[in-house]
């Protein structure tokens, strides 16, 4: 029973980790049908900000706002000098540039911080917690509890501000949103700036447990994606809930089957999902099968 | 057609000219490599151009090759060639299992499914220890054995590889042009439309896709017997990711510009190092760059400017 | 004002070396992976090379002839690798290769230095490099099995029976992993769970909640950074009260740096320069350590890591190979295979025609326990 509760606790953690990730991807492929490959370096960049942060004695809340602030800055950065200029290429092209950024961000940062990882202390102390039969470190809930507020917030912002509803419209149909006099541009914009801003919380958070390391992004970023398709890639709510589910998935995979092949758990449940239900768990069904 | 048929003899004279005159083997093996990402681009270029598909597993296909190739004639004594065959029937299965489900779909599921497929592969690679070596690698791969002839020397590979990769072009070139490949073409611009004319478009796009991933899977297989030892880190998904950035790069609409952009980035590297530890960033801000200001590729883009040159002189 | 020394430096370099340097320099090459994710393995390699042929060719050379060295990074990548070293035989003509840093890159260059019959001399730990035997292949780096049997003998002695081993799923792992499967019944060692984790994963509860439940007596780790510092940390977690090894892939301060806390009390095997210091005087290795470290340090700014050692050993090695049999790759190659009692940095090698790696468990590594964050030699 003990051992359960562990496997779906750990699982819990990393889910929370994949989720904000991949609200982030969807946040921007519903405001471009961008998959954004430069995903994962935002998770890093949040990461090295607080490593940094922490190093200089800032308090942690301070640090942590300065993090996620700066990322999102980079998130507006990048949108503005490269997918603004390129915005009438094909997706593809505009997937390349993403990738292009992704290898360019990592090596900003392989030189900012250099290429050994970084500790970053825990915010609530490390003192292991007991819940039934399990062990949890208090950043574990910290981080579920962060990831939880995260989603909620942005649920609301969709649900309930104008500008939400206009970024809604705009996924749902552009051109009509278009017609409708919602400017797109400057919703693309906001979308990087909260698409980097989740994914910075979700290296901040995490950092204390994993430390920051300048190429920890690019696997983050695939299994987020994973995640986001799981979840519909159109769905925020699919998403979040689709990295809950692979995270618990990948934590039993490793603890009841193998170890060896967790990474490939992750993937596997991509590839049958997109077999067998491609519209993901949450996605809208206009996909037509031809 | 015609144009194409003199670049593909230009190639050819190059390459002929090269493997007589060069005498240098450190040439010939950054060549050898080229020419075989030249092979996967070939193959990676016609399911993007004409079935405007992009597949971001290759290199799996290519580690397909590479490790069934390696393991046959390693481990269990097949003669190269014999493997070399098993090994497309490996990749051609594995497309097929891959490519049905998902091309029957509208859409980018082909990116996706193979980006998750990709990934998979490469953790068997990685774990599957007592068969691949795990992530230390293969070793004992035999030099490549053809018609009793055995390849020792770079400059044998040199023109067996030239000789394959003008053959594919050769082959790709008049798929292009057949009533199959202007048939792609519509469905690029159209897949209604084509499905009007009462082509299968699902069947086209899955015949382009298993000729990609055959064409990936014998790179991998030559590249066995060439370097004679192979591990997973050379088929990993950012990989596959280079194998896709070179296509868009010079240009996805032209066979002859992927090519240009596989030489581009497998050379840019070699010329990159003289900004030693910078050579990544320099890498990067020249691919988002290209991307960025020709969108269409090099191949197009570059052409386009030497249009509007001439044009202002005269 | 610095620069204008070095510009200076270099002038007089230039104006003096033709008269000095009238016989033709021994050439050699070296492939490291300077940049990409095994980095922190080639540089340090690159910058004790670099250091020891400026050393040695302001004190004359070797038997008059200077050094001239080529460096290609790698990026830790096969197809690299196999480009570059055709690049060092067949263009710049070398006599003899240090590197690669890594054994997956050592094992795809070894086809071409066979072919090509050019002596090398590889930095990477892989057992598979020299076992079995290759003519013109040799290394310095301690092969993993002396690091296992290092502290199998350990567990021996303090009585400590049931095994269970956790390792990372990379070429370090694997061949870490190999050798504790493979050593355990000599030692009457029971292995009771073995685990994998990833290079990049996060979190390695799942895989120790396992090992917890089979209850052994003590845990050993083989990765390196950041993976262990995750599973001593997530193995305190978890309450798990188990003497824990690591190998020696996380000998340096980093990795208590990164395990904070978590990291006391952990045993492991490492190159003597960790513990220079503490070494009784009269141990054969202790001068040259300790000028090692210094010169680096004076050179570079910081302590030089376990890593650059084995390139400060592959060219003790080259250097005393030239002095036997001079630019010749034949002769090289058998001075390299009959070298015998040379004092290095990770021990003393011995080599012999059925050994080319030529070092044994007793000087390669010493066994160190993590106190108050700092090394501590168990004698």
């Amino acid at each position: 029973m003990g051992e359960i509760l562990q496997f779906l606790l750990s699982g819990l953690t990393s889910g929370a980790i994949y989720a904000l990730i991949a609200l982030g991807f969807t946040i921007i492929y519903n405001a471009t049908e961008v998959i954004n490959f430069a995903q994962g370096e935002f998770v890093m960049l949040g990461a090295m900000f607080m490593a940094t942060f922490c190093a200089h004695g800032l308090p942690i809340p301070l640090a942590f706002t300065l993090a996620v602030a700066l990322t999102a800055l980079a998130g507006i950065l990048v949108e503005r000098l490269t997918i603004y200029p390129a915005r009438n290429a094909s997706p593809i092209t505009l997937i390349i540039i993403t990738i292009g950024l992704s290898i360019l961000i990592k090596g900003l940062a392989m030189f900012m911080w250099g290429k050994n990882p970084l500790p970053v202390p825990s915010f609530i102390g490390e003192k292991p917690l007991r819940i039934g039969g399990a062990t949890v470190v208090p950043q574990s809930i910290l981080i579920l509890a962060m990831a939880v507020i995260a989603v909620w917030a942005m649920e609301i912002f969709f649900q309930k501000t104008l500008t939400g509803k206009a970024m809604r419209a705009c996924a749902a149909n552009r051109l009509a949103a278009r017609l409708l006099g919602i400017r797109v541009e400057p919703l693309v914009l906001l979308s990087f700036a909260l698409s980097a801003a989740l994914s910075a919380l979700a290296g901040v958070i995490i950092s204390p447990i994993t430390f920051a390391t300048y190429d920890m992004g690019t696997m983050l970023g695939l299994k987020g994606f994973s995640a986001a398709v799981l979840g519909g890639l159109t769905s925020s709510t699919g998403s979040v809930l689709g990295g809950f589910i692979l995270g618990i998935l990948e934590s039993l995979a490793a603890g009841y089957l193998s170890s060896a092949y967790k990474d490939a758990a992750a993937f596997i449940i991509l590839v049958l999902m997109l077999l067998l239900k491609p519209e993901g768990l949450f996605g809208k069904k206009e996909i037509k099968k031809l | 057609m015609k144009n194409h048929y003199f670049a593909l003899t230009l190639l050819a004279g190059v390459l002929l000219g090269i493997g007589l005159f060069n005498k240098n083997d450190y040439y010939f093996n950054v060549l050898n490599i080229l020419l075989l990402k030249g092979l996967i681009v070939v193959g990676l270029s016609l399911l993007m151009g004409y079935a405007g598909q992009v597949s971001l597993g290759h290199a799996a296909f290519y580690g397909l090759g590479a490790y069934t190739s390696g393991i046959l004639t390693a481990k269990y004594g097949w003669s190269p060639l014999s493997a070399l065959l098993a090994a497309q029937g490996v990749t051609l299965l594995a497309a097929l299992i891959i490519g049905i489900p998902a091309l029957r779909l509208k859409g980018h599921y082909l990116a996706m499914a193979t980006l998750g497929f990709g990934v998979i592969v490469y953790v068997i690679f990685k774990e599957m220890i007592d068969l691949t070596g795990g992530p230390s690698g293969l070793v004992g791969i035999p030099p490549l054995e053809l018609l009793g002839h055995t390849f020792l020397e770079s400059r044998q590979y040199f023109f067996l590889f030239a000789l394959i990769l003008v053959l594919a072009i050769l082959f790709a070139l008049h798929l292009a042009h057949s009533p199959f490949g202007r048939a792609l073409l519509a469905l690029h611009d159209s897949e209604a439309a084509t499905m009007a004319l009462g082509y299968d478009t699902g069947r086209l796009k899955l015949i382009v896709f298993l000729i990609s991933a055959a064409l990936a899977g014998l790179a991998g297989s030559l590249y066995a017997h060439f370097a004679m030892f192979i591990s997973p880190t050379s088929f990993t998904f950012l990989h596959s990711v280079k194998f896709v950035t070179m296509v868009v790069i010079g240009g996805v609409a032209s066979l002859w510009g992927a090519l240009l952009g596989a030489a581009l980035l497998s050379v840019l590297p070699e010329i990159l190092t003289v900004f030693e530890d910078y050579d990544v960033l320099v890498f990067g801000t020249i691919l988002v760059a290209i991307m960025i200001f020709l969108p269409e590729g090099l191949f197009k883009g570059l052409g386009n400017l030497f249009y509007r040159l001439k044009k202002c002189k005269n | 004002m610095k620069r204008w020394l070095f510009v200076l430096l270099m002038a007089f370099f230039l104006v003096t070396s033709s008269s000095i340097w009238a016989a033709k320099p021994y050439k050699i090459g070296a492939l490291f992976s300077i940049t990409g994710p095994t980095s922190f393995i080639g540089e340090p390699e690159r910058n004790t090379l670099v250091m020891l042929v400026d050393e040695i060719n302001k004190a004359g050379g070797i038997n008059g002839h200077p050094v001239e060295v080529v460096i290609y990074d790698t990026e830790g990548e096969e197809t690299n690798a196999v480009k570059k070293v055709t690049k060092l035989i067949v263009q710049d003509k070398v006599l003899a290769i240090i590197g690669p840093s890594r054994t997956g890159t050592t094992l795809a260059v070894i086809p071409f230095v066979e072919r090509y019959k050019v002596p090398l001399i590889s930095c990477a730990a892989g057992i598979k490099i020299v076992e079995p035997v290759k003519a013109w292949v040799f290394k310095t780096a301690q092969s993993d099995r002396l690091a296992v049997k290092k502290i199998y003998a350990y567990c021996q002695a303090q009585g400590l029976k049931k095994i269970a081993i956790i390792t990372v799923s990379n070429g370090f792992g694997q061949s870490g992993r190999e050798q504790l499967k493979a050593l355990a019944k000599d030692y009457g060692i029971e292995i009771v769970a073995d685990e994998l984790f990833g290079p990049k994963d996060v979190d390695m509860t799942p895989q120790l909640t396992r090992i917890r439940a089979k209850n052994p007596d003590a845990v050993i780790c083989w990765g390196t950074n950041p993976g262990p510092a995750i599973v001593a940390k997530n193995m305190r977690q978890l309450g798990m009260k188990q003497q824990l090894f690591m190998s020696h892939g996380v000998a340096s301060k980093r990795f208590i740096k990164l395990a904070g806390e978590a990291a006391e009390g952990i045993i492991l095997p490492a190159g003597k320069i960790l513990v220079a210091a503490q070494l009784p005087d009269t141990d054969p290795q202790k001068k040259l350590l300790l000028s090692y470290i210094e010169r680096y340090k004076a050179r570079y700014g910081e302590e030089p890591s376990a890593f650059g050692g084995h390139a400060y050993d592959a060219f003790l090695l080259l250097k005393h190979a030239f002095q036997k049999a001079g630019a010749d790759r034949a002769k090289i190659r058998e001075a390299l295979e009959n070298a015998k009692g040379i004092v290095g940095i990770h021990g003393v090698f011995n080599m012999s025609p059925t050994d080319h790696n030529g070092l044994d468990e007793k000087t390669a590594f010493v066994l160190v326990r993590i106190k108050d964050g700092d090394w501590q030699l168990i004698k």
